[in-house]
């Protein structure tokens, strides 16, 4: 049923708060289970000191963000230099509203989906957010007016640019099977299962391009091993180099947004989204799917921190000859497979 | 007022603004973005129409491929800003009217020529089945040469780009 106007927006705006509060509390804790993984798999603790386990970390992190002194270089070209984090964090950010998290529930007999839109063209739309996203690294690079990170920006954009191609060849894949650009009729279309047991998940016909998309992800977020736009040892930090206090927790944000967003994607095409056992008494039901989808994003943070922790970076080179050599041959070489047997 | 109407005035308003602010600004970095923001409000008016698929495409490959590779190359030649120059006697006195009088003309053609209904959402063809639908079958022939003619100029840059090496052979 056609929600009436007002409850339409009155329910968006609400959900809008609820995703945007849950996803920066989620990159709060993002933040805090790298530091405390990547610290164990060190052989160290990580944050220990504030709260137990060190959980209030990521508050008295973000209350020194703020009282930080905000420091704007001289010679730098101001408007863009302040545009370029809320570029990068408004897209970020935005990316998560055509993400569905789950069925829908009934509330005061309205039929309120989990999610802030349904659109029919929602991968797309992420894809298109996620491209225009590359502008705040680019310019921030360019418009602190230093060496370091006008290279870092440039290795951003270069690389976030090749690296799209691969990204969405190995998408098509899932496309294919489905038939569909909207994500909810993308997780419908994985329910069920193989010879009654194994999860109609696409992971399993397109392992191949979960591979890829995986890859891609990776140099997409500027994450080891493809962190080259920050590389420390020869960028100082890159494209943020010059920026301090609130402007940089912004890059830091966007960058653990993105994250998450590329986690929700591939829970999204590859592992059934919401699809899980369901049991127990009806309201359990209707939230377990919530639960399912949880708990496979964490799984993909998990593997982002562990990779992280494991890996060495590439160098620049190796970066683009494994995008453009490798990749992105991979992916139509997959492509066309797929196509092939779907054909069939 | 209807929601849609406002709505298509604020798009076409950003769209008209980043077109003048482009060709106002200076610095091409500037100029660079302007035009971002005018492909942005572009999707915005073909979202009004309901060519949801049109309008994604519009984000990605323009305001996120093309005018990136734009603003990469601006920064690689750190373009400084425009010189500025007092402009040529011809532009003003031929130019600006000249402008002036092909938008009325070409205003008075259009809304002689159509009736001054607006197009209802999805009365285009927007879905991306029905686009797939156009490309890959009603007008395979063209889409499929249009491919070639890209190939080509991918050919032509790859051989412009690369300089003729007397020592071929190992350079790493």
């Amino acid at each position: 049923m056609i929600l009436p106007p007002l409850i339409f927006v009155i329910a968006s705006v609400i959900k809008s708060l609820i995703i945007l509060f849950v996803l920066l509390t989620a990159v709060a804790y993002t933040v805090w289970l790298e530091r405390k993984v990547v610290g164990h798999m060190q052989n160290r603790w990580g944050p220990t000191r504030v709260g137990p386990f060190g959980l209030l970390q990521p508050a008295a992190d973000g209350l020194k963000f703020l009282f930080k002194e905000d420091l704007t270089p001289p010679h730098v070209y101001k408007p863009l230099f302040l545009a370029a984090p809320m570029i990068a964090v408004i897209f970020a950010l935005t990316s998560i509203s055509v993400i569905p998290f789950g069925n829908s529930i009934s509330i005061f007999g309205y039929d309120i989906p989990f999610q802030i839109t349904d659109v029919n063209i929602g991968l797309l739309m992420i894809l298109g957010i996620t491209s225009m996203g590359v502008y705040g690294v680019a310019l921030a690079g360019w418009s602190s007016n230093n060496k370091y990170s006008l290279l870092g920006g440039l290795r951003a954009s270069a690389q976030m640019v090749s690296y799209e191609i691969a990204l969405g060849l190995s998408l098509v894949g899932v496309l294919i099977l489905s038939g569909s650009f909207s994500l909810r009729t993308i997780v419908d279309a994985q329910g069920g299962h193989f010879w009654g047991f194994i999860p109609r998940w696409n992971i399993i016909p397109q392992f191949v391009g979960f591979f890829i998309y995986l890859m891609a992800a990776y140099a997409e977020t500027n994450r080891i091993p493809f962190d080259l736009p920050e590389a420390e040892t020869e960028l100082v930090a890159g494209y943020h180099t010059e920026y301090s206090s609130m402007k940089f927790a912004m890059f830091f944000m966007a960058e653990y947004a993105n994250m998450i967003t590329v986690a929700c994607l591939a829970t999204l095409l590859f592992f059934g989204g919401w699809h899980g056992p369901l049991f127990g008494p009806p309201l359990l039901r209707s939230l377990l799917p919530l639960f399912w989808f949880a708990a496979k994003v964490f799984c993909f943070l998990f593997l982002y921190i562990w990779v992280r922790g494991t890996l060495p970076r590439f160098r620049y080179d190796q970066l683009m000859s494994f995008g453009w050599k490798f990749l992105l041959p991979l992916a139509i070489a997959n492509l066309v497979a797929t196509a092939i047997a779907v054909a069939w | 007022m209807n929601f849609h109407l406002i709505l298509f005035l604020a798009f076409g308003a950003v769209c008209v603004g980043g077109a003048i602010n482009l060709l106002a600004q200076r610095h091409p970095i500037n100029s660079a973005l302007s035009l971002i923001a005018v492909m942005a409000a572009l999707a915005g008016e073909y979202l009004l129409l309901g060519a949801e698929f049109v309008a994604a495409v519009q984000v990605i490959v323009y305001a996120g491929a093309i005018m990136v590779l734009f603003v990469f190359v601006i920064m690689l030649l750190n373009a400084g800003e425009e010189e500025e120059t007092k402009g040529s006697r011809v532009a003003v006195l031929f130019g600006v009217p000249g402008m002036l009088i092909g938008g009325v003309l070409m205003a008075w053609v259009v809304l002689r020529q159509s009736g001054t209904e607006a197009v209802p959402i999805g009365a285009l063809p927007g879905h991306p089945a029905d686009i797939a639908q156009l490309l890959f079958h009603d007008f395979l022939l063209p889409f499929e040469v249009t491919s070639i003619l890209i190939l080509i100029a991918i050919m032509g840059a790859v051989v412009l780009a690369s300089k003729p090496e007397p020592m071929a052979g190992k350079v790493h």
